[in-house]
């Protein structure tokens, strides 16, 4: 076919175009969402799954990472280099980010990796240095976020919230039925934190005993988004599993 | 292209071309001085004076969402709109509906600003905006798509100009990134929070499918829609190469789609997806030279034009730089490469060579010469062109070089070892060793941003002594 003719008829010109420019993403993206090793299987010798939803605490705490673009200076994402091991840990598996929507892999380290930084610090660490970072790392760039330790946190939608990430495939569950799937996935003590009817409670509980923010009356942002940070990265023990076992998924 | 001709601006629908030329000039400098002012924020963070509005992590989306979408979709819309009437001789299709763009377009970056200001976001670079935000852009965009294909049905010429293929595939490939790359599930109808429908390593595949094609299509195939119209124009030259303009056009569209996860190397997705995205971003050197050398060459036996005609130079820079990076682009999508430029500022260096000195100066001189023209008058001042045009590539310049020592640095520090075998610099000392990076780096933004306002100043003075009344336009072409 010359060329001349597309450049007369637009719709063969629109036809090819989006022929053109859908080719990739078919081939490249969509089989991802079908090819079942492109998340690993990560499960404890007595077949509970080790990666785990966030609890309703947790989850609160991602909001707020999202909603202050902490992703715009942190990844979440370790590569598979040696000096990345050493200062990070060990590199990140798909599975890790199973449940995160949307993913917080990152594409800029103006500060530090923070897939494993669940319990590297204390928590009155963190409390210090999200307000004021500079008090800690002096070389430090990032803003202070004052507001994070008095700001009470805002759970009026938090079932909403739940019930949103259920409908996207999160394993939160409202029905007896679901709950007890939960407890045969992931164990008695997660399946209970996973159930949206309790969620309020079960926030506000994990607050109190966690005490992140080193007050124990009021449920804060600090709370949350501490929560957050000490359990990311922490949900698999890699002692379990074979060195090249999560090579074999890549 | 059409022949000379008279024509009243009745023929044609200008007005809404003014507007969003207008509109151009002004998210261009919103845009540039929230850049200027976040890039002050990394190297002095004092800055962000503790207001939550302002940190670092909400502006920075306001940057990129007034650059790309203001200043970059507002050019696009302008020129979009002029191209396509003036290649098929036909008044823009849909009447009104094209002023309905204009509004609903302005609504999206101004709603999208207080958004990103407010906190709501949804956590996807380039994609900020929440549902409520991403669903006027997917209206606005079905109208704006309904308009061109409409006018191009109308148009009054056998051929398509080439032009408007480029400008065409950008439209049709920015529906299709924006519809699947914000798919969510709002927490509820009355609340803006939403969650997205994918996770983990499909999402980050979906998200830089988007953001790398964002750059492809709205970045890059549009701006070569604005090329291939504005430098033959300007130059007095036909293009240089017919049959290079087609293989450009194709072998672009095909293969953009297919380097995103580039952006994901030695990330926890499967190795032959960033294997495949490298071997395209290899291959797309090919097409983007193309069009580089059918550009610049386009001025063959006018040369001298660089050194008379400031617009001139400013297209040809922008040429100069969309090789460059299109160059280092395929370069840094090596994985060996990537592996020390990933996560580092060279990466920010590299955006900037192609957002500053490709989209901004081809814009730049296109605008040069259209706002003239619609304004039938003549520039206010050539040397204040001139003074753009220092002011800009001083500024790119100073960007990009201190983006690339502290992304290499960056780089290098993080992998350094000791005789001991353990890492020799904390991630703090690294952060240390960019702060005079940091500050030349806004240095140079400021330079840009100053050659903005100067345009803006220019382009005021040349709009006021212009009119805009229905009389006859002698049309150089």
């Amino acid at each position: 076919m010359k060329h001349d003719k597309i450049e007369r008829n637009l719709g063969w010109l629109l036809v090819l175009t989006m022929l053109a420019i859908s080719a990739g993403g078919l081939v490249e993206v969509v089989p991802l969402f079908f090819i079942k090793e492109t998340v690993e299987t990560v499960k404890t010798a007595d077949g509970k799954d080790m990666i785990r939803p966030y609890t309703p605490l947790e989850q609160r705490g991602r909001d707020i990472y999202i909603r202050e673009g902490c992703y715009l200076c942190h990844s979440q994402m370790i590569r598979p280099f040696r000096d990345e091991a050493l200062r990070y840990g060990h590199y990140s598996l798909a599975a890790e980010s199973k449940y995160d929507h949307p993913f917080q892999w990152g594409s800029k380290r103006t500060g530090p990796d923070l897939a494993r930084v669940g319990g590297k610090y204390s928590n009155d660490w963190h409390v210090q240095h999200l307000t004021a970072p500079r008090s800690m790392v002096p070389e430090s760039v990032m803003p202070n976020y004052p507001w994070l330790i008095k700001t009470k946190l805002d759970t009026s939608d938090l079932t909403l919230r739940l019930q949103a990430l259920r409908t996207t495939g999160v394993p939160y569950s409202m029905s007896k039925a679901e709950y007890d799937r939960n407890v045969k996935q992931f164990g008695e003590d997660v399946a209970k934190m996973l159930h949206i009817p309790d969620a309020e409670q079960n926030l506000i509980e994990q607050a109190k005993t966690g005490n992140y923010d080193n007050n124990i009356n009021d449920v804060t942002e600090m709370d949350a988004l501490v929560a957050y940070l000490q359990v990311l990265g922490t949900m698999v023990d890699f002692k379990q599993f074979d060195d090249d076992y999560f090579a074999k998924f890549r | 292209m059409a022949t000379a001709s008279v024509v009243t601006s009745e023929q044609y629908n200008y007005d809404i071309i003014r507007k969003f030329t207008i509109m151009t000039l002004v998210w261009g400098a919103v845009g540039m001085l929230v850049g200027v002012y976040i890039a002050s924020e990394l190297a002095f963070p004092f800055l962000n004076f503790d207001i939550p509005y302002i940190t670092f992590g909400r502006l920075r989306p306001v940057h990129t969402g007034a650059v790309i979408f203001g200043f970059g979709g507002s050019a696009l819309f302008a020129t979009s709109y002029y191209v396509v009437q003036r290649t098929c001789q036909t008044r823009l299709w849909g009447g009104n509906l094209a002023n309905f763009t204009f509004w609903g377009w302005q609504a999206v970056i101004v709603l999208a600003a207080l958004g990103d200001v407010m906190g709501h976001s949804q956590g996807r670079e380039y994609a900020e905006m929440e549902w409520p935000i991403d669903l006027l852009i997917e209206v606005v965009w079905v109208v704006y798509m309904a308009i061109f294909i409409g006018t191009l049905m109308n148009r009054k010429q056998p051929h398509i100009y080439v032009a408007n293929w480029f400008y065409l595939s950008f439209i049709l490939a920015t529906a299709l990134l924006h519809t699947f790359n914000n798919l969510a599930v709002p927490i509820s109808l009355f609340s803006i929070k939403s969650y997205s429908l994918f996770s983990g390593a499909q999402d980050a595949m979906t998200q830089w499918w988007y953001g790398h094609n964002a750059v492809g299509f709205f970045l890059t195939a549009a701006f070569l829609g604005m090329m291939y119209y504005f430098v033959p124009k300007q130059a007095g030259k036909p293009v240089y190469s017919y049959r290079l303009s087609i293989v450009h056009f194709w072998a672009l569209s095909f293969m953009y789609m297919w380097a995103g996860s580039h952006h994901l190397h030695w990330t926890a997705i499967p190795d032959w997806t960033s294997t495949l995205a490298a071997t395209f971003s290899i291959m797309l050197l090919l097409p983007s030279w193309g069009g580089m050398i059918n550009g610049i060459m386009t001025l063959s036996g006018a040369w001298d034009k660089l050194r008379t005609d400031p617009i001139m130079r400013f297209m040809i820079v922008a040429l100069s730089f969309y090789g460059m990076s299109t160059f280092e682009g395929p370069m840094m999508s090596l994985k060996d490469v990537n592996a020390l430029s990933h996560y580092t500022d060279w990466t920010v260096g590299h955006v900037h060579s192609g957002a500053l000195g490709w989209v901004a100066m081809i814009s730049f001189g296109s605008l040069y010469h259209l706002i003239p023209r619609l304004w039938n008058t003549q520039v206010y001042s050539l040397r204040l062109i001139n003074v753009h045009f220092w002011l800009a590539t001083i500024g790119v310049l100073l960007y990009i070089t201190a983006m690339w020592i502290s992304g290499i640095m960056q780089g290098l520090m993080w992998r350094a070892f000791d005789d001991f075998g353990n890492l020799q610099y904390s991630f703090a000392e690294s952060v240390a060793a960019m702060h005079p990076f940091y500050a030349m780096r806004a240095l140079g933004g400021a330079f840009f941003l100053t050659g903005m306002v100067v345009m803006c100043y220019n382009m005021y003075k040349t709009i006021n002594q212009g009119n805009t009344e229905a009389a006859p336009v002698a049309a150089a072409a």
